[in-house]
């Protein structure tokens, strides 16, 4: 359905070039959940606005990779093109709720207007749809919801509205750049399942953003963990979370807060996301590995099939590893 | 009344510890009257809307209400509030009111009747004028602030050249030079459709690589006339294009407008370089909306207070300009009166007749006062800033 492959994004500004996305390659298929998880700038967010064209370029520079989307190249298409596939066939929905809508704007005015940008279809029928799409993401009384404006509406509700926005057009695949992130506990489990929901009645693809390995638990199909530009492991959720092949993704899985520990110590991983505009050498994780070996620094590691889709990028821990998935 | 306070008070209690909904014109409300000048003025504001409103209904026509044009010789230079010698009126002649309620001219019109017309005119020319200008300051400041980091090329420069330069000899008289400047750059527009595809941008050649040279930003082509514009005293400007042009109401309208655009210009600006970095602008963009509809439906609206206020006091300011343009014999041509031409035909009689004089200057300060008064009670408000004062 989607899939990235090599895509390569430089910032550059103020005489230095950081290197956000280094031959990214990842894929969602029809009907599928994957998330991209990641700490904060290790280029998720870069990679989504990439594959909708709306990453500014300058400062953003693309330098290389292809997005493909149905068989078209994304990164090919000229603006026009761009923007019947935005929010029509690829739509987003991001992070903050509070500063995504447009303030001046009831919340019906904002659905509606997606519709119209991509439909022809008669001003009922588009009342109709709007009054659909706030039931269907759970917001109660919708006919009187529309006529709110943004500031009227709790966070929660807000992130609603935009998931609404979103499928609106009835998208294939959608991306949900950390969507839960600005809002508490129990809103996010609501939003967390209505977006599990959401995926399974409309067989959509979704594309999952996230820093959170608790959310990820909870909805994943398949994951790609992301370091400093870089995938670095990328599975199944059952083999990503029960039998880690990448020192990070270890180190991510141990820092969980968890029941069964509790009292010891919540382990962290050493040191701090690099610099994107100076990364070390060779394997940029290798500063705060614990497994880290002379040649880490040097050579840019590449990916290591254990089988089943399951791939790392840690020649270390393959080398000592005990035999894959599928012979064992 | 009781009842209406006894639903307020229920109300309140079922919304409990929440804050209660406000809509924006209730907020709106409750800052403006705490400002008791910025209520006068938009008390002045609606009432001399309408006076103007009547001015138009009342005195225009082929037999009015108040005639602004009835000559009444021997009524001249009449003090206000005096009673008409009906013995030397014809029954037309006599005025609607039965009294000369602000006097009479130099010609024995009936004062009132022109302070009538010169309210429909002045107000007429102030939200033209204005209108003109936020309509091309909002278009300016669009396009600086968001497509500002554009780089505008040296070819741009070139066409844009050629197309004015040409089209200007071609006006003046020249149809060769003209022709061939306006030709060569209207080729140059169309060309991509057959000539850029057949070899690309790859293979430049050196003149090609200097056309294709990023000369400057579309920000700062924009900014820097509005820094020239800025420069002229606009005054004088008006002046000189005025003594130009024909005089009538329209081109003044137009001029004034042609020169008060670079303050909106500004504001917009400025609010859209904020508005650019603001999530939702990413989001629509990521939900399709173009580019244009972006800046004109989604930040545009989000960045009118300031454009308000300042087109509130623009039109303060231009109601002065068309005074004083009038005063001074350049503004709107004679048979419209206006408050400046009133004024400039009452100071020859100002030690006879000082009303002639002292009314339309008092109408121009009370309307240019009420506008400012109510602007800056306006920016008080859609300003959060400032608003903590309070």
């Amino acid at each position: 359905m989607l899939s990235v492959q090599d895509l390569t994004v430089h910032f550059i500004g103020n005489g230095r070039v950081a290197r956000a996305l280094e031959g990214v390659s990842y894929e969602v298929r029809t009907g599928e959940t994957v998330c991209l998880v990641g700490e904060s700038g290790c280029g998720k967010t870069v990679s989504a606005l990439t594959i909708l064209g709306i990453i500014p370029q300058p400062p953003a520079q693309i330098m290389g990779g292809t997005v493909l989307f149905d068989g078209q190249n994304l990164l090919d298409l000229g603006e026009r093109e761009m923007e019947k596939i935005r929010g029509n066939r690829i739509a987003m929905v991001f992070q903050e709720p509070m500063t995504s809508l447009n303030p001046v704007f009831t919340v019906g005015d904002q659905i509606r207007e997606t519709i119209m940008i991509h439909e022809r279809v008669n001003e009922k029928a588009v009342r109709k749809r709007c009054i659909q799409l706030l039931k269907d993401v759970g917001i109660p009384s919708p006919e009187e919801r529309l006529k709110d404006y943004p500031h009227q509406l709790s966070g929660g509700q807000r992130q609603r509205v935009m998931i609404a926005m979103a499928l609106a057009c009835n998208p294939d695949v959608v991306i949900a750049d950390e969507p839960t992130t600005a809002l508490d506990v129990t809103i996010q489990a609501q939003i967390l399942n209505l977006f599990r929901e959401l995926q399974r009645t409309r067989q959509m693809s979704l594309l999952y953003i996230t820093h959170d390995l608790g959310v990820v638990a909870h909805i994943a199909d398949r994951i790609y963990v992301m370091y400093a530009g870089i995938i670095v492991e990328q599975g199944d959720t059952a083999h990503i979370f029960h039998d880690p092949r990448h020192p990070y993704t270890q180190g991510l899985l141990v820092s969980l807060p968890s029941r069964t520990k509790r009292g010891s110590t919540l382990h962290t991983i050493p040191g701090t996301v690099p610099d994107p505009a100076y990364k070390p050498g060779g394997c940029p994780f290798h500063p705060r590995c614990q497994f880290a070996i002379e040649s880490c620094g040097m050579e840019f590691p590449g990916m290591c099939d254990y089988g089943e889709g399951h791939v790392s990028r840690c020649p270390v821990l393959y080398e000592r590893a005990r035999p894959p998935h599928g012979a064992a | 009344m009781k009842t209406d306070q006894k639903n307020f008070v229920q109300k309140k209690d079922i919304e409990g510890p929440s804050a209660p909904q406000e809509s924006r014109w209730q907020e709106f409300w409750r800052l403006l009257r705490r400002n008791r000048l910025a209520v006068a003025g938009l008390i002045i504001f609606v009432a001399f809307f309408f006076i103007a409103l009547a001015g138009l209904v009342l005195t225009s026509g082929t037999s009015p209400v108040f005639d602004p044009a009835m000559v009444r010789l021997q009524e001249k230079l009449r003090p206000p509030l005096s009673e008409p010698r009906l013995e030397d009126l014809r029954p037309e002649e006599v005025p609607t009111l039965g009294i000369y309620l602000l006097g009479t001219d130099d010609l024995g019109r009936d004062v009132f009747s022109r302070m009538l017309q010169g309210a429909w005119v002045s107000s007429t020319v102030g939200f033209v004028a204005v209108g003109i200008a936020v309509l091309i300051g909002i278009c300016m400041g669009g396009i600086s602030g968001y497509f500002g980091r554009n780089p505008v090329r040296v070819d741009h420069i070139l066409v844009a050249f050629c197309v004015v330069v040409g089209g200007g000899l071609l006006l003046a008289g020249a149809p060769f030079s003209g022709g061939v400047l306006l030709l060569i750059g209207c080729a140059y527009i169309l060309s991509p459709l057959w000539w850029r595809k057949a070899w690309g941008r790859q293979s430049a050649t050196r003149v090609m690589r200097f056309l294709y040279k990023d000369a400057l930003s579309i920000d700062t082509l924009i900014m820097r006339l509005v820094d020239i514009m800025l420069c002229f005293p606009v005054f004088f400007l008006i002046l000189t294009v005025v003594a130009l042009l024909p005089a009538s109401m329209y081109n003044i309208m137009i001029v004034i407008g042609l020169t008060s655009w670079m303050g909106t210009t500004r504001f917009v600006r400025a609010e859209l370089l904020s508005l650019r970095e603001q999530d939702f602008v990413t989001a629509a963009k990521a939900l399709g909306v173009s580019d244009w509809r972006i800046i004109f439906r989604h930040m545009i609206p989000n960045a009118m207070a300031p454009v308000l206020v300042s087109a509130t006091i623009g039109i303060a300011s231009a109601i002065l300009i068309e005074a004083g343009l009038s005063f001074l014999g350049f503004g709107v041509p004679p048979p419209h009166a206006t408050w400046g031409n009133i004024l400039s035909d009452g100071k020859r009689f100002i030690f006879d007749a000082p009303w002639l004089t002292f009314i339309p200057g008092f109408a121009i300060l009370i309307v240019v006062l009420a506008f400012n008064l109510f602007g800056e009670g306006l920016r008080d408000i859609l300003n959060p800033k400032l608003r903590e004062r309070y």
